[in-house]
Formats: C-alpha cells, sequence, structure tokens
C-alpha cells in the first residue's frame, strides 16, 4: 500500500489559481484574501516537505484507522444479480465517516501556521465531530457552526462535539442549514482571520480548498485501485459516490480520472421531487454561479439569488457543488445522476439486511443508484460504491421514516 | 454625473434596495442626497450575504422577501438620476450580476446614468472581464482594501480602481461599533503610496464624532449599518429618519469629540 497520500508535486490547478477549466477561483471579500495566499503557501511547502507527510500518515494509520477495508459484498451481489460489487468501508473509520481524513491534514497545517483557533462549519455533522475531534487532539480552540435545522436532524452529533470540547454555535439564518452554516463560518473568519484557521470540510470555497480538500481525501482511492488490483487483478468497471459538497466522491475518484474505462459515478440528492427547493440535484436544476468563492453549479433562480435546497441527508442539502466536479461533468468524465429521499432510505435498508452495514443517509444515495445500475451490468464487471459513513447518526430519521414497527 | 466629493469629508450612504420596499428606497436616496450624502451607494440585496453583519443581513431579507432584483435596483437608479447629480454606485455580490451577464450589466448601468460598481467578493485578481466591460463605457470600479492586504496587493487594488478606493476600517462584516480602529487610519496611509484616487473609509462608522474623525485622514466615510438600521427602526417615516440622521452626521461634532477623534 503506497504510504504518500498527499501528491507532493504541483498540479493542475494550483498552477491556474485555483481552476478547473472555468470553475473554481476564489471570490471572496478582499480581507480574506491575504489568508487564503498564506494557506496556499504554507499547503505547498508542507506538500513537499516529507516530515509533514510522514506525520500525516502515520496519524490516518495509528489515529483515524486507514487503511480502511476494500469489501466483497456478496450477499448484495447476489441480491442484484449483476456487476461484483465492492465497498469501500469509510465508515469504520474513527469518527464514523471520512471526513476526519481533511481535518487530520488540515490540523497539521494549522499547527504550522501557529493558528490555534479553528472554525469550521457543519451539515450533517459529521464534519464537524471530525474538526472537534482533531482539535481535541491538537489543543486546539474550536468553534463549530451549524444551522438549527441541522441541529435538530443531527442531534446526536451535536452532543458529541460538546462532548470533545467544541463550542457549537446555531446559525439562524437562511434555510438554517449547511449554506448557512458556511455563511456564518465566512463572517467569524473575516473578523477573526489573523489567529484563526476556517477548517473547511468539502472540496468548496475559494483556492486552495478545492485542491487541498481534495488531495487529503484522494488516499481513499489510492487505496481502493491497490485493493481492487490485489483482489482482482484489475480496475472496476465503474465507481459510485454520492456527492454533496463532493469530498468523498472526489477523493475516491480522482485517482481513477486518468483511467477513462472506469465510469465515474456522482450521486446528488434528488429530495422530494423536481421543483427548485426540493432537491440538491446541482446538475438538474442548477447553472455556474458564484457562492461562498467558488465558480460552480449553483441551485439559483432566474435573478441570481440562491435556492433553498431540500434532502433527508443533511450531507447532501447544499446548492452549489465542488468546482472539480463541474468540470469534470462538463467535460463528460464523470456522470451525476440523482437519488431521492425514497429512494436512498431503501438503499440504507438494502444494505442493513444484506450486509449487516448501516450506511449514513448521504452514502445511502450512492447505494441506492448501484440498485439501478447493477443489474444492467455483466456477472464479470466490478462496481465499488464508497461508503462514505456510517449510519449511526441517522437512527432518528431513519426511525422516523421507516415504519418497522 | 460623475463621483465627486464636494466637502471633507463627503459621505458616502449605503441603502439596502428593497427595504422595505422599492418606493421607499427612492424617497430615502433623495432625503439623503437632500439632507448631503454626496455618493449613494444602491446596496442590491443577496441571499448569503457573507461580508454582511445582522443589521444588513436582515435588511437583505426584508428585500428579497418580495423577490428585490438587480434590474429592478438599476430602474431605481434610473428614476433617482432624473432627479439628482449625486454619486451613484452599485454595490453588490457577483452572484446577480454574472446572472444578468456583465454585458447587459454594463449596459443598464449607462443607460441609467449610474457612475460606477463595487463588488464585494471579486478581488482584483478575478476581475479580469468585469474590468474590460465596464472600462468600454466608462464606468468606475470601486474596489475594497483591507488591513489585511499587504502592499502588493494594496497597488493591484489601487490600480484597478477608479472613482474612488474603499478603504475597510477592520477586519470584519460591515455593522455599527463604538469605535474607530486604529488599522483604518494605517491602512489609509498605506494606501496612499499607490493612488492618487480619493479614500473613503468604511465598515462601522455610525456617529458624527467617528465620521468627522474620518475626515482627517481621508476624502470620504461611508456609512451603511447605522442608516440601514434608522430605516429599519422607523416604519413608515423613513425618509425623515434618515434624512435627520444624515443631518447629525454632517453637523459638526462637539469640541471634546472632535479632539478625541484626533487622538
Amino acid at each position: 500500500m503506497a504510504t504518500s497520500t498527499i501528491p507532493r508535486r504541483n498540479n493542475d490547478s494550483t498552477k491556474t489559481r485555483g481552476r478547473f477549466g472555468v470553475y473554481g477561483g476564489r471570490y471572496v471579500p478582499e480581507t480574506l484574501m491575504s489568508a487564503l495566499d498564506d494557506l496556499e503557501h504554507a499547503y505547498e511547502k508542507a506538500k513537499r516537505d516529507r516530515k509533514f507527510q510522514s506525520r500525516l500518515d502515520e496519524l490516518l494509520r495509528t489515529y483515524a484507522g486507514r487503511p480502511t477495508p476494500l469489501f466483497f459484498a456478496h450477499r448484495l451481489t447476489e441480491k442484484l444479480g449483476g456487476a461484483k460489487i465492492y465497498l469501500k468501508r469509510e465508515d469504520l473509520l474513527h469518527t464514523g465517516a471520512h471526513k476526519i481524513n481533511n481535518c487530520l491534514g488540515q490540523a497539521l497545517l494549522a499547527e504550522r501556521m501557529g493558528k490555534r483557533r479553528i472554525i469550521a462549519e457543519t451539515g450533517a455533522g459529521q464534519h464537524g465531530v471530525a474538526t472537534a475531534t482533531v482539535c481535541a487532539l491538537f489543543g486546539f480552540e474550536c468553534v463549530v457552526y451549524m444551522g438549527t435545522e441541522d441541529m435538530q436532524r443531527q442531534e446526536l452529533n451535536v452532543f458529541r462535539m460538546r462532548l470533545l470540547g467544541a463550542e457549537v454555535r446555531t446559525v439562524e439564518s437562511g434555510s438554517r442549514t449547511l449554506k448557512d452554516a458556511i455563511n456564518e463560518a465566512m463572517r467569524d473568519w473575516v473578523t477573526n482571520v489573523r489567529t484563526t484557521h476556517y477548517l473547511l470540510g468539502s472540496v468548496l470555497g475559494a483556492h486552495p480548498y478545492p485542491t487541498m480538500v481534495r488531495d487529503f481525501q484522494r488516499v481513499i482511492g489510492l487505496e481502493a485501485r491497490a485493493q481492487i488490483l490485489k483482489a482482482e487483478g484489475r480496475l472496476p468497471n465503474a465507481i459510485i459516490a454520492c456527492v454533496g459538497g463532493g469530498s468523498n466522491s472526489i477523493g475516491i475518484f480522482h485517482h481513477f480520472i486518468k483511467d477513462k474505462r472506469v465510469k465515474l459515478i456522482g450521486v446528488e440528492a434528488g429530495g422530494r421531487g423536481e421543483m427548485l427547493g426540493d432537491h440538491a440535484a446541482r446538475f438538474r436544476g442548477g447553472s455556474p454561479g458564484v457562492l461562498q468563492g467558488t465558480f460552480s453549479y449553483v441551485l439559483q433562480d432566474a435573478a441570481g439569488q440562491i435556492a433553498n435546497t431540500h434532502s433527508v441527508s443533511a450531507g447532501l442539502d447544499y446548492p452549489s457543488i465542488g468546482p472539480e466536479h463541474a468540470w469534470l461533468k462538463d467535460t463528460g468524465r464523470a456522470e451525476y445522476v440523482p437519488a431521492s429521499d425514497e429512494e436512498a432510505l431503501e438503499g440504507c435498508t438494502l444494505l442493513a439486511r444484506t450486509e449487516g452495514i448501516i450506511p449514513a443517509l448521504e452514502s445511502a444515495h450512492a447505494v441506492a443508484e448501484l440498485t439501478k445500475r447493477a443489474p444492467t451490468m455483466k456477472k464479470s464487471e466490478i462496481v465499488i460504491v464508497n461508503v462514505s459513513g456510517r449510519g449511526d447518526k441517522d437512527v432518528g430519521i431513519l426511525r422516523k421514516n421507516l415504519k418497522l414497527g | 454625473m460623475s463621483l465627486s466629493f464636494q466637502k471633507r469629508p463627503a459621505l458616502v450612504a449605503y441603502v439596502t434596495c428593497g427595504d422595505p420596499d422599492l418606493a421607499t428606497t427612492r424617497a430615502v436616496v433623495l432625503a439623503a442626497i437632500e439632507a448631503g450624502a454626496d455618493v449613494i451607494e444602491l446596496g442590491v440585496p443577496f441571499s448569503d450575504p457573507v461580508a454582511d453583519g445582522p443589521v444588513i443581513q436582515r435588511a437583505s431579507e426584508r428585500a428579497l422577501r418580495h423577490g428585490t432584483s438587480l434590474e429592478q435596483v438599476l430602474r431605481l437608479g434610473k428614476e433617482v438620476r432624473s432627479k439628482s447629480q449625486a454619486g451613484l454606485i452599485i454595490f453588490s455580490y457577483l452572484n446577480p450580476i454574472l446572472r444578468m451577464g456583465l454585458t447587459k450589466f454594463s449596459a443598464a448601468l449607462e443607460d441609467a446614468g449610474i457612475d460606477g460598481v463595487l463588488i464585494t467578493d471579486l478581488p482584483v485578481e478575478e476581475a479580469g472581464d468585469y474590468l474590460r466591460e465596464m472600462r468600454k463605457r466608462r464606468l468606475d470600479t470601486v474596489f475594497l482594501a483591507a488591513p489585511t492586504s499587504p502592499d502588493h496587493r494594496l497597488k493591484q487594488i489601487a490600480k484597478a480602481s477608479s472613482g474612488f478606493v474603499y478603504a475597510v476600517s477592520r477586519t470584519g462584516v460591515t455593522g455599527a461599533r463604538k469605535q474607530l480602529p486604529k488599522d483604518a487610519r494605517e491602512l489609509v496611509r498605506r494606501l496612499r503610496r499607490h493612488t492618487k484616487l480619493p479614500i473613503a473609509v468604511g465598515f462601522g462608522i455610525s456617529s458624527a464624532e467617528q465620521f468627522a474623525a474620518v475626515g482627517e485622514f481621508a476624502e470620504a466615510a461611508v456609512v451603511g449599518s447605522a442608516i440601514v438600521e434608522t430605516i429599519e427602526r422607523n416604519p413608515g417615516k423613513e425618509p425623515e429618519a434618515v434624512a435627520q440622521f444624515v443631518g447629525q452626521l454632517l453637523a459638526a461634532p462637539p469640541q471634546l469629540s472632535a479632539r478625541q477623534g484626533q487622538r
């Protein structure tokens, strides 16, 4: 297994100031520009520093629990009657989701930059918990912004963050979900930028975040590639992952982008319907625009106001998408499909009952797409699903939605 | 019909358009000009105002509740222009402008007789297309300079700016503060090395004392949240209340306070 998780060389987007085709860039108030420059330089330097690499790799291994297994889902494969199904088990990581990969990387960076106050946003609470966790580990002060709507549906994670010593600040504005939590975190950062690092949780926001977070997450694909080659002696035919901001999906996709025969499939939140406001399928109802620092597909109205979104899973409930995904979409390298709330709930139950794995509702969207796609594939074909997180946090919602008696 | 600062400090007054409605905004703007405002920033409400504090956030929400759009704000600007020669600036986040399209936007500005634009979340690096469109029609482009901007950035900001440069008085979001931070004076001093343009200082200015104090080191002071709050607190008599507030700002401050301001 490869040990160096992040690329040491400069790559595509750093040379073009964070552009993926026309997408990406850096659209923030002037006050934040120098902090983003500093972060970019610190990251570029850290990438080339073997000590940084080895500390990160060690933490990923001994603290987070990497590498995560690639599991052959025998019963699910039989049940769906098509392609061989493998599950990348990011749900087994410490804190319960892939978010910890990025948090450890950024915490090491914050330490290098001498910033000991960390702020973060969270939707499902998984990034908030991972941030609170690394802050406890590094002895940082930690403030997490979370919309009140999300706090209700992800109550357990709110408590976990507080238990870990983080301050959870409620966000009452707008739709009271992830987007509004990011607004509040940006307002905090613009105020305390000299002392504070903003530990953004997805491949969103201004450059260098989309590139940096991608680099910290690409370990998922790096491992999956080696694991599938070991298990099957060849690359998979398709990889399926859910896409909110898009960090778990870009993490598993990135190492396969050059392998043109591997289909990359991102699954967005189809929510409860196709009307604007009822879903978070940016590639179905969105158009290019600027939100929270980056140029990408955005769900918006005719006047350029950002639309409300809906998804049963808080982690996918966001009106924009990482700029690299926008580029992968436009170039046709990846394909993006929606899965509805209902389909995700069914996917969750299916995985629970056939493999004994309760996925996060976010990851359940990827399972939903799998149930449509696997039966159409040949038995000799292979598909990998990224199980980005575990479903413990969603038990309350599942209970409300599934009538199990 | 250009951006000019007649007195020192000149007053740049910000309003969120459409709060509580467009007819009131028009009356408020004309009242503010009548009371002595030199330049009006016509704020375009946006759903996600990351650079704004609670006062302007609330105003934006009120304005968006009845669908205030950039198109309507441009029309409002045209109406104000037909009645006044005061400087007019569109103050907006980028997305509504992108959605309209830069060409259509700049044509509408020219047609309305609006002098220039300030886009909160468009730093100079990303402003290439925008600058080209605006220059074609000789429209002014005001950029923000921040206390955290290093000198090499101030140089770029000064170069891209026309009309005036907007110096952000402190790190943070918009909103009134009791004291004028030291950052502001230092930033203006650094900016002067790169530009001969007038400099307007904004963020946190709400009292006659602060306003006068800015006049010691800058050509203009921007007052935003304090005006928006005046509108919020005086339903039904917004124009009169804003005129009175502007009158107070421009009145010579008491001697004691002026001395405090000089320190």
